[in-house]
């Protein structure tokens, strides 16, 4: 009686796994130097305890794929599946299909914190431990959402989503000047901004994973856990207030979730647009706008894309690279006339 | 056996009064009609009583103030159908009904065998099997509104907060509607709290009718007592003829004004 049997759906777990596992390979075997393409599994069976075959891979070449390749996909996998489940989250608590991640300010606020770190003396912090432009992305992402959600929760009783989105849209302007502030303060680092803006998973290293790892475990399971009552969130606030659910306190945790993990994800890979609304939409043009499979399938199918979108920016104009956010714009802009177009035509 | 009071219930909205000073109580298995004209507070009352705006005053349940209990334990106590319920087009019937169940599911928990029973019976009484899978977007008027009756059902709430239950729907569909509630509400004992404009049809199905007035109380009891010529002029501004039928019936019948052809 209920629609959509599990088994229809454990399929579909089944594919988005194995799409992101395919994509990952490709993602490790394909690149502008390094050992031939189908080596690199033939490397990765061979690094499998209890196993041993001649994959022809050198030590300098397995260093290539396991230093350069793996953190890069890696860290798209998990930045492209948690703007992905950011924005199906985002898209679930406010009913609009078209609020992406960056709704309440994070990337204005983390591009101004970015902005800030490279017109610092960048020679100077060239020392430290820690890369100050993630951090200072991170921060300004949480500045800038803390500051959003501040603002469009001090109108006493007419505090609402729309408020909120429109403090939003409010606090990205005013972070957007700032920002245009101080690069034309600082032309030098004009470039480098820019670079950041567009995007960026070449210098991806495993310390960049562990830096966003925790960040987004814990913003993806609390997503994931409130999935359930995002969904009945769809007959609207009134509607779910009177079947029980405290929306109010639901939109708060799962936006702040969804921030934190965009944050972390904003900081070490710069604004890369798209992901967090078209990878939604094809999910829900291919499942439904079932939020309870939407989220969880978002999460594959984004991790998928972002690591399929970061391969030809890497070889097509090598030795050169594309800013990744470039390439999902290329490809997403297109393909998100295309999903309104299904839905006029479905419609 | 559980009653339910409104004790000097008052709604604001900007300090304004919209519902003021309502006194009532219901027993269970009892069908309460709110009625009057636009902007009476009928909406308001039902909400205040939902627990979906703020009022003063109180409501009780059994004993049991509502508006201490947490929006779960509220949602188990009261189940509302809002006038125009938000239907997502694509949302099967099935997992529509079953959203009902969210007072009896934790935030993180998944709905149990026991949640999949009720909607499964409730689909079955309310003869939605053959919809179940349909998204709700393919239903008709009269299909739509018995899925949210059945979604209110689901909440297993003894009381029912219907606000313009049939506004939407033709004649047939409405009766088929009222008739369904009625059947329910004496099948379930469910006390039955509504606001209905179509007076005549609130007087066949109701056991009272309260009458509203600028958010105040101003005339209650049955059909014969409330529907009045004299007090419909009064109160809604017309000229209704109102006819007594022998079965108990009472009609209510607009009249043109005089000098109209």
């Amino acid at each position: 009686m209920f629609a959509r049997p599990r088994g229809g759906r454990g399929a579909w777990w089944v594919l988005g796994g194995i799409s992101v596992v395919v994509v990952g390979l490709l993602g490790l075997a394909l690149g502008p130097a390094g050992p031939t393409w189908w080596r690199v599994p033939l490397a990765l069976i061979d690094r499998l305890p209890l196993v041993s075959i001649d994959s022809g891979v050198t030590d300098a070449q397995w260093n290539l794929v396991w230093q350069i390749r793996a953190p890069r996909v890696v860290l798209a996998a998990l930045v492209g599946a948690m703007l992905s489940l950011a924005g199906a989250s985002y898209q679930g608590v406010f009913r609009n299909p078209l609020v992406d991640p960056y709704l309440l300010g994070v990337a204005a606020g983390a591009g101004l914190g970015a902005t800030v770190a490279f017109a610092v003396n960048r020679e100077a912090t060239s020392t430290w431990t820690i890369d100050p432009v993630p951090l200072a992305a991170f921060i300004g992402g949480v500045i800038a959402v803390a500051l959003t959600y501040t603002i469009g929760t001090a109108f006493g009783r007419s505090r609402s989503a729309t408020t909120l989105v429109l403090a939003g849209v409010a606090v990205t302007s005013l972070a957007t000047a700032v920002q245009t502030f101080v690069l034309q303060r600082n032309n030098d680092v004009v470039r480098q901004v820019y670079s950041w803006i567009l995007g960026r998973l070449t210098s991806a290293t495993w310390g960049d994973v562990r830096l966003v790892l925790p960040y987004i475990a814990i913003s993806a399971v609390t997503l994931l856990m409130f999935r359930r009552v995002i969904d009945v969130m769809r007959v609207g606030d009134d509607e779910a207030k009177a079947l029980g659910m405290n929306v109010n306190l639901v939109r708060i945790v799962v936006v702040l979730a969804a921030t934190l993990g965009t944050s972390a994800a904003v900081a070490v890979s710069g604004l890369i647009g798209f992901v967090g609304i078209i990878v939604p939409h094809a999910v829900r043009l291919m499942i439904g706008s079932s939020n309870r499979i939407v989220l969880p399938l978002s999460m594959f199918a984004g991790a998928a894309f972002l690591i399929a979108a970061d391969i030809p920016g890497r070889i097509l104009t090598s030795p050169s690279e594309t800013p990744i956010g470039v390439v999902t714009a290329f490809f997403g802009a297109p393909f998100f006339l295309f999903l309104l177009r299904m839905r006029e035509v479905r419609s | 056996m559980n009653h339910l009071t409104l004790r000097n219930v008052r709604v604001e909205y900007g300090g304004c009064a919209v519902v003021s000073n309502v006194d009532e109580t219901l027993a269970a298995g009892e069908w309460l009609c709110l009625i009057g004209p636009n902007g009476a507070g009928k909406s308001s009352l039902l909400r205040a009583i939902a627990g979906l705006v703020e009022s003063s005053g109180e409501v009780q349940l059994g004993g049991h103030i509502l508006g201490t209990l947490s929006s779960r334990q509220l949602a188990r106590q009261v189940a509302f159908v809002p006038q125009e319920p938000v239907l997502p087009d694509d949302m099967p019937v099935s997992d529509y009904v079953m959203l009902g169940r969210n007072p009896h599911i934790s935030t993180f928990g998944r709905e149990s065998a026991r949640d999949r029973q009720v909607v499964a019976d409730l689909i079955g009484e309310l003869s939605l099997s053959v919809y179940a899978r349909r998204p709700l977007g393919t239903l008709s008027g009269g299909e739509r509104q018995r899925v949210v009756i059945a979604r209110a059902l689901a909440q297993e709430a003894p009381v029912l907060l219907l606000d313009e239950p049939t506004s939407a729907l033709d004649l047939g569909h409405q009766q088929h509607a009222l008739e369904l509630v009625d059947q329910l509400r004496h099948s379930r004992n469910l006390i039955v709290v509504s606001a209905m404009h179509d007076l005549t049809l609130a007087g066949l199905y109701s056991d009272r009718l309260l009458l509203l007035h600028q958010g105040v109380g101003v005339a209650r009891g049955t059909a014969r007592e409330v529907l009045r010529s004299e007090t419909l002029a009064e109160f809604y501004g017309v000229s209704a003829r109102v006819i007594h039928e022998d079965d108990g019936t009472v009609v209510v019948v607009p009249q043109r004004s005089s000098g109209e052809s």
